[in-house]
């Protein structure tokens, strides 16, 4: 089936093609759009920007999530910036540089004219967010402040403080909240989508659950919008919030919609390390952190002394030693796989042995400290909370831990599904960020897609639809969908065994990190998928879920969100298994270089794997994007 | 550590509440209040009883969704931290502590610990927000803005949206909350434009959802994990009573 995707890449230079597509994209006149409804799951800087853009066009915009508040979307936490080619400090930076470091930071692995619309329309973002009234970092002249983060060489991240995720979405929040204030966005907060409708083969409603009275609805519109974030959580330790889910996706999967690269996922390498078993997530620390601070495990194996004591000859500042260009800023990758050689080799440090140090001695020298509280203070504050010990005096513990996922629902240049009509935007989709994604790029796609992107290409798509009338909810298709949900439901309920859910997703998560984490093997992979196939067995016969359906109940929300997850930590395996090359995050140890490095295989391998659901878990059917490069000639990825 | 455990169990809204104890005997310092709590559903659930119910997604600080009463105090005794950057080493062996839901008649119980604040929401939703539209916005550059403007509009940013300001508060009054929003949009240029129309229309919408009024006890900056200041609402106060004089 190679090639039967249509990816609808606009014809001309790569620098005329977004223009060239909204020039020619179908228009819906304003008279029109307040007949059309649309559906947006989620509320993250994906979905709340992209409800509040279709609002303010005048669509008639549903808008859902799983928290009690939009405002609540894991978006918030995100820490350390947002990347845009301004070119404000004139460091050579410009759309095309921004466009070439994403594409090469992705390993050669991500669409072109895709990764070049972003780099394209960051400039906006920054004016949006500032017109909204996001509180950016100024310099003392008044004009915006950047830094630079892993995998490039200018400076092109904006930042508010720590906490640019939080600010951002605020802004995005309160455009949706001012919406809702018009009657254009209806807001359905605490509503679980469990299922996706189709009618005639178009994406056409949702089953949601109503988290807070149990009850099960249905919502029809003219098209739906996917943007649930990433499923790193499956690992279950992970940066990701409690709550962060495959479920929207993978459901809308099964219902016929092709899930891409779903094995490549990006493991930070700026986490605090694990403590104990009870452990519930690990804390990203900003990545930021690595442009002043120095990482090196100590060069004996069997060391015993404090940081502090160990003297400058006897400290391998091993990125530094690798990697001289790029040094502590190598990208996440690059930066995590070389930890978890050293922590493998028995040179992790504190008591579990599994965390490497990242020392701002030096920093400190050389700024003092008072520079130090103003670029990095919430941050130290912050690992003081959680360790108890005093970043200012003794070198912080990092390791690596799952953070994002690349790979997501398979979309075209519309960002539409195979499924005509669904749309999946933000990190929920696969194809900004190839097999790895650079610092602050996220942030930026998912604004792009909402703000920038959807108005154009779903209106495009609903030019077609207004003929069509409101979905009527009582058709058959939701009739079956709503029964499937509830016997799902019900069956978890029945089972009555001696497992909760949680417990099931941590045995699943830390055999997906060891044998499908930072790096696989055709043994390791083959592994797993007998053990996620036993343990998907488990958990059909040893589930325990209490109370009942018609309640509030988080037990049996996890229970579902933990079936889906189960299901996709296969399609992982197989797809990982399946790509006989390293690219990226993908590191398959048969694959590498004499000095270890990743070794990607363009002649046999350059395409994005859209997988497609057949019959059962076990049996998907691959088809493939094959990935042409116009512009770049892609290149042995070094950063040394 | 052995921790015993008093905690608020409600079925709903509807329903009233009781006070349930409970003992853990393996409690570790290094766990968060939070995963201590995780460590008792899992035993209720094994037991086939009902797990405690509490809302909670990030458990790094920032989304604003978890939050209790700990002993009386809005995220228990740690000063400026969240429930779930509370760690057990915050305690002793052998404590008792008590949990129960942010109480304020805009808080509405959901369930145990669990509380609808989408009061909040209306809050912000009634004015709290530049207005401008996608795509309308001019080059970000051309509106400077001093270093410390915008670090004093962060200040205010920075509100996590817990609700903590308004259980700590003897009267359930929500101007922390809302005077950290106005303050931080009528800091900037951007928001100035709308200051007048917006003050009026949030504290309006703010006693429309059953909020108390601020007597100025300032309790709730002293539970807010922010540090949100109260200077904050003096700012509020003055700008509600310029526009009224002025409109
Ligand atoms: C700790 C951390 C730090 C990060 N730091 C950075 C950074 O500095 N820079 C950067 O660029 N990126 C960063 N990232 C990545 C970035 O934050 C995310 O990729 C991005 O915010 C995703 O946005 P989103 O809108 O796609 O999804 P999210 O913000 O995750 O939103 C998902 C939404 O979907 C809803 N949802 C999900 N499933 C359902 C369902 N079944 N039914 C109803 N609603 C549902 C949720 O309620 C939520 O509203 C970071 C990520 C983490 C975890
Ligand atoms: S002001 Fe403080 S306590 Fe009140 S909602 Fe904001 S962060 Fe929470």
């Amino acid at each position: 089936m190679e090639n039967s995707l249509n990816t609808k890449i606009p014809e001309g230079p790569l620098s005329e093609k977004w223009n060239t597509y909204k020039k020619k994209a179908k228009l819906v006149s304003p008279n029109n759009r307040k007949k059309l409804e649309v559906i947006v799951v989620g509320t993250g800087l994906a979905g709340a920007s992209a409800a509040a853009s279709l609002a303010e066009m005048g669509y008639n915009v549903k808008s859902f999530c799983f928290q009690d508040s939009p405002r609540r979307a894991h978006s918030v936490a995100a820490q350390g910036g947002v990347n845009a080619a301004k070119n404000y400090k004139n460091d050579g930076d410009s759309v095309y540089r921004m466009f070439y470091d994403t594409l090469k930071g992705g390993d050669f692995r991500s669409r072109e004219a895709n990764t070049y619309r972003l780099a394209e329309c960051s400039a906006n973002l920054i004016d949006q967010a500032t017109a909204q009234g996001v509180p950016f970092a100024r310099e003392y002249s008044g004009y915006l402040r950047n830094r630079s983060f892993g995998g490039v060489q200018v400076s092109r991240t904006f930042y508010a403080r720590g906490q640019t995720g939080q600010q951002l979405l605020l802004g995005s929040y309160q455009a949706l909240m001012r919406q809702v204030n018009t009657g254009k966005v209806s807001l359905y907060a605490r509503h679980e989508m469990l299922d996706l409708v189709l009618i005639e083969g178009k994406a056409k409603g949702i089953i949601a659950r109503n988290l807070d009275t149990g009850n099960v609805e249905r919502h029809g519109a003219h098209a739906v919008v996917l943007a649930t974030g990433g499923f790193g959580k499956i690992y279950y330790l992970s940066t990701l919030a409690m709550g962060c889910n495959v479920s929207a996706i993978w459901r809308a999967h099964k219902k016929g919609a092709f899930m891409a690269n779903p094995s490549w996922t990006q493991i930070h390498p700026t986490c605090l390390p694990q403590s104990g078993e009870y452990q519930s997530k690990l804390t990203l620390m900003s990545e930021s952190l690595r442009n002043d601070g120095r990482i090196w495990v100590p060069k004996d194996k069997n060391e015993t002394r404090k940081a502090n004591d160990i003297p400058e000859d006897e400290r391998d500042y091993y990125l530094e030693r690798k990697y001289p260009a790029f040094g502590n800023l190598a990208p996440r990758d690059i930066a995590s796989r070389s930890a978890k050689e050293q922590i493998d080799e028995g040179k992790g440090v504190g008591e579990l042995k599994n965390a490497v140090y990242l020392d701002f001695s030096r920093a400190l020298q050389e700024y003092g400290k008072d520079v130090i509280v103003e670029r990095y203070g919430n941050l130290f504050s912050m690992y003081k909370k959680i360790t108890d010990i005093d970043a200012y005096l003794e070198p912080m513990k990092i390791s690596p831990a799952a953070h994002f996922s690349m790979g997501g629902l398979w979309v075209d240049y519309e960002l539409m599904t195979t499924i005509p009509g669904l749309f999946a935007i933000g990190e929920a989709n696969f194809s900004d960020h190839g097999a790895n994604r650079l610092g602050a790029n996220s942030l930026l796609q998912a604004c792009v897609d909402g703000y920038f992107v959807l108005p154009y290409t779903l209106q495009n798509f609903l030019a077609d639809e207004i003929k069509n009338p409101k979905t009527d909810i009582n058709h058959p298709e939701f009739d079956k969908a709503e029964e499937a949900v509830k016997k799902q439901m019900e069956g978890f309920l029945a089972t009555k065994g001696n497992k909760t859910a949680e417990e099931f997703h941590k045995v699943l998560g830390s055999e997906l990190y060891d044998k499908c984490g930072l790096s696989r093997s055709k043994e390791g992979l083959e592994k797993a998928i007998e053990s996620i196939r036993q343990l998907r067995k488990e958990f059909k016969e040893n589930l325990i879920v209490p109370g009942d359906a018609s309640e509030v109940n988080s037990e049996l929300e996890k229970a579902g969100r933990v079936a889906d997850y189960m299901e996709i930590a296969e399609l992982m395996c197989v797809d990982a298994l399946q790509r006989e090359e390293s690219c990226g995050a993908h590191f398959r140890i048969e694959y590498q270089t004499e000095e270890g490095e990743a070794k990607r295989d363009d002649a046999h391998f350059c395409y994005s794997s859209a997988w497609e659901w057949h019959k059962d878990p076990s049996t998907p059917i691959l088809n493939k994007e094959n990935l042409t490069f116009e512009t770049v000639t892609p290149s042995v990825r070094s950063y040394k | 550590m052995k921790i015993h455990l008093k905690i608020w169990r409600q079925k709903d809204s509807h329903s009233k509440g009781e006070i349930k104890e409970y003992t853990l005997d393996d409690v570790h310092q290094e766990m968060s209040f939070l995963e201590m709590l995780d460590t008792l559903n899992i035993k209720l659930v094994k037991k086939g009883e009902r797990p405690v119910e509490f809302d909670h997604d990030c458990r790094e600080g920032i989304c604003g969704q978890c939050g209790v009463m700990i002993n009386g105090i809005a995220h228990g005794p740690l000063k400026n931290t969240t429930t779930c950057q509370l760690h057990m080493r915050s305690f002793k062996d052998g404590d008792t502590i008590y949990v129960e839901p942010f109480k304020a008649t805009a808080f509405p119980v959901v369930r145990d610990l669990k509380i609808n604040r989408s009061s909040l929401d209306h809050i912000i939703t009634s004015g709290g927000y530049v207005s401008v539209d996608t795509g309308q916005a001019p080059e970000a550059n051309t509106i400077p803005i001093a270093n410390e403007i915008a670090e004093a509009a962060f200040d205010s940013a920075a509100c996590i949206g817990c609700g903590a300001c308004v259980a700590s508060c003897k009267n359930s009054s929500a101007a922390l909350f809302t005077s950290a929003k106005i303050t931080q949009l009528e800091l900037l240029p951007q928001g100035q434009k709308e200051t007048r129309k917006r003050v009026v229309a949030m504290v309006n919408q703010m006693e429309e959802e059953s909020f108390g009024h601020c007597t100025n006890t300032e309790a709730c900056q002293v539970e807010c994990p922010e540090d949100i200041s109260v200077l904050n609402i003096a700012r509020m106060n003055y700008e509600y009573n310029k526009s009224k004089i002025l409109n």
